[in-house]
């Protein structure tokens, strides 16, 4: 199947001689054409997709109208940010945003590697297997059929845990409306969702703890709480704080999906989050230029949270994320 | 693994066991219990899902449900969309990530940290939802189904884990291919891809499960609804209770709740069905990741 002309290509590919650059372009092109050619689909999917919305991003900066294109636009500096952060929206946007990033932070993080831990003390390794594969399940389920599930099992008129909760309540609250009730039915979705994914990590590092620690513990007369308080948790410290870390870099980015799914008209002064503000105003609306600054500000924030998380990993752990 | 030795058999300590046994089965079980809720529920008649509230077995054994929705043609288009999107976008995206891998796994290809440096800052940074829907739309990709699969074509993180494997593959292998005659695009193709099928495997599920689950593109993308895929379609019979949508045979009147209990199994159902090829090698692909590159 190889033809004889490729010979060439082939000894070229793999010959010593000094670096091609220095012998000039069409040597270097030579010696590279296949590789570059191989590159070429791939290079032009990052400059079309991920760095043209780059360059699109100016428009934020601009009153974009369709008719005249994103060049053609009139600048108008950064009236856009300005009416963003002066508009009430704001305050609210940001709260909503970091409240729930804070619950996801407070109540599922911790709640992932507790289970973790206790699927590391469980010996019976068929179950503990079977617990796994079950707990990985949700993880693949897309956000439709997450909100789906949700919005049959708190449905007024068939759902059973409208009925259960009401009936122990005594009370009649349509949880999938009342304001007051969003925050928790989006962390429960998270916790179904993905606390079993999330103890992967944990679990890898668990089963790199040095085990004659335990060892020594039981000759010292550790009892099986003290080995997880004095040995497993502090072992499994440094992926504990580069978790948080690299979630603390996540802050402002709230699914859209999820959110966009779960809010309706009557929960939107709790709903809304800086990525479905974006949706609609944006798309809806048609603001693009105002939407777009909304969406650059949670864009840049994010970077620095991302290296701020970064720096801080590496101070914690010698070694950050990147 | 010596576990035994550590083994503390107080009595406190064997209750911890049993309790930790009982707990974790119950997690599991929560894990699935809303799934067999919605399964139960979609072969059960609307009276039984009117009157009892929750059962994990029905009474009362109906195909009506299913019948509705396999005679909606706006269910039919939806599957089928949604399974040849899923096919075309897995092979173009396994295509793409591997080809530009390939030239990046090779330590003197000119360039390869500044592209790999261009590739992880697209990590970091986007240009963000509406500047991508313009591209999209400027490039005459609204309300085609390429806009639910070019806009997403290559994965970084994919794409490094995939460049990482290649790189690591025997050096000797390629050569030898080389000395007989083969250009590097016949490497590729005959050397290494053969190599990677295992990795290539486990991206393709991840890429198929990440399309068939994607309902932000053709939110975002998709005007027309007789071009929506299956997220679209159930989210528009679930969560807006829209039936209208299903247009089955207007003779018979439609089990309203039982038709949103049977087209989230039908969602879910793929998945389902691939998860235990899918569970072989996603640990070890997301540990991989974790790695830094």
């Amino acid at each position: 199947m190889v033809a004889l002309d490729t010979a060439v290509a082939a000894s070229t590919a793999l010959d010593t001689r000094p670096p091609a650059r220095r012998r000039g372009a069409r040597a270097h092109f030579t010696q590279f054409k296949w590789l570059y050619l191989l590159l070429l689909p791939g290079a032009i999917y990052f400059a079309l997709f991920r760095y043209g919305p780059m360059y699109g991003a100016v428009i934020a900066f601009k009153d974009y109208v369709p008719f005249l294109g994103i060049n053609d636009s009139p600048w108008v500096g950064w009236a856009h940010f300005e009416d963003f952060f002066a508009s009430p929206d704001f305050p609210r946007l940001l709260a909503n945003t970091l409240i729930l990033a804070l619950l996801s932070l407070l109540v599922a993080f911790p709640l992932t590697i507790v289970v973790a831990l206790l699927l590391n003390e469980l010996r019976v390794t068929m179950v503990k297997r079977s617990v796994q594969t079950l707990i990985y399940i949700p993880h693949f389920l897309s956000w439709t059929v997450v909100a789906s599930l949700t919005y049959l099992l708190f449905a007024l008129d068939i759902g059973p845990l409208f009925q259960l909760i009401n009936g122990v309540l005594g009370t009649n609250i349509d949880f999938l409306t009342d304001p007051g009730w969003f925050r928790p039915i989006i962390v429960l979705q998270d916790i179904w969702k993905n606390t079993g994914w999330g103890t992967i990590i944990f679990l890898a590092a668990l089963a790199g703890v040095d085990q004659e620690q335990y060892e020594a513990a039981i000759i010292d007369g550790a009892g099986r709480f003290q080995r997880v308080w004095h040995i497993t948790i502090p072992s499994i410290m440094p992926t504990i704080i580069v978790m948080l870390v690299l979630q603390m870099g996540q802050v402002l980015n709230t699914g859209f999906e999820q959110i966009y799914l779960m809010t309706n008209a009557l929960n939107r002064s709790v709903a809304d989050v800086f990525d479905t503000y974006v949706y609609f105003m944006g798309i809806t609306q048609g603001s693009y230029s105002y939407s777009t600054a909304v969406g650059l500000f949670k864009a840049i924030v994010g970077v620095v949270l991302i290296f701020g998380a970064n720096w801080l990993a590496r101070r914690f752990n010698q070694t950050g994320i990147f | 693994m010596p576990r035994e030795k550590y083994r503390f058999n107080t009595r406190a300590g064997r209750a911890f066991d049993v309790f930790n046994v009982v707990l974790l089965i119950a997690v599991g079980v929560l894990a699935l219990l809303p799934f067999i809720f919605v399964t139960a529920g979609s072969f059960a008649t609307e009276a039984e899902l009117a009157t009892r509230s929750f059962f994990l077995w029905p009474e009362t054994f109906s195909l009506r449900a299913y019948e509705s929705i396999l005679t909606s043609d706006a269910f039919i288009r939806a599957m089928v969309t949604t399974i040849g999107v899923t096919v075309v976008g897995t092979v173009i995206q396994l295509l793409l990530t591997a080809s530009m891998a390939y030239p990046l796994s090779k330590l003197n290809f000119p360039g390869r940290r500044v592209i790999l440096a261009l590739i992880v800052f697209t990590m970091v940074f986007s240009g963000g939802m509406i500047p991508t829907f313009l591209v999209v739309k400027d490039l005459g990709l609204l309300d085609t189904y390429w806009a639910l699969i070019l806009p997403m074509a290559i994965n970084p993180f994919s794409l490094i884990i995939i460049k990482n494997f290649f790189q690591q593959l025997p050096a000797g292998l390629e050569e030898s291919a080389m000395i007989d005659g083969a250009n590097e695009m016949q490497t590729l193709w005959s050397v290494v891809l053969p190599l990677s099928k295992p990795v290539l495997a486990t991206f393709a599920l991840f890429y198929a499960v990440g399309i068939w689950n994607d309902f932000m593109s053709p939110l975002l993308y998709l005007n027309d609804s007789s071009m929506w895929t299956l997220q679209m379609f159930l989210r528009q019979v679930t969560v807006a209770t829209d039936l209208s949508i299903v247009d089955a045979d207007p003779s018979q009147l439609p089990p309203a709740q039982g038709i949103k209990f049977a087209v989230i199994v039908v969602a879910t159902l793929p998945i389902l069905l691939f998860y235990p090829f899918l569970q072989k090698h996603f640990a070890k692909g997301m540990l991989i990741g974790s790695v830094k590159g």
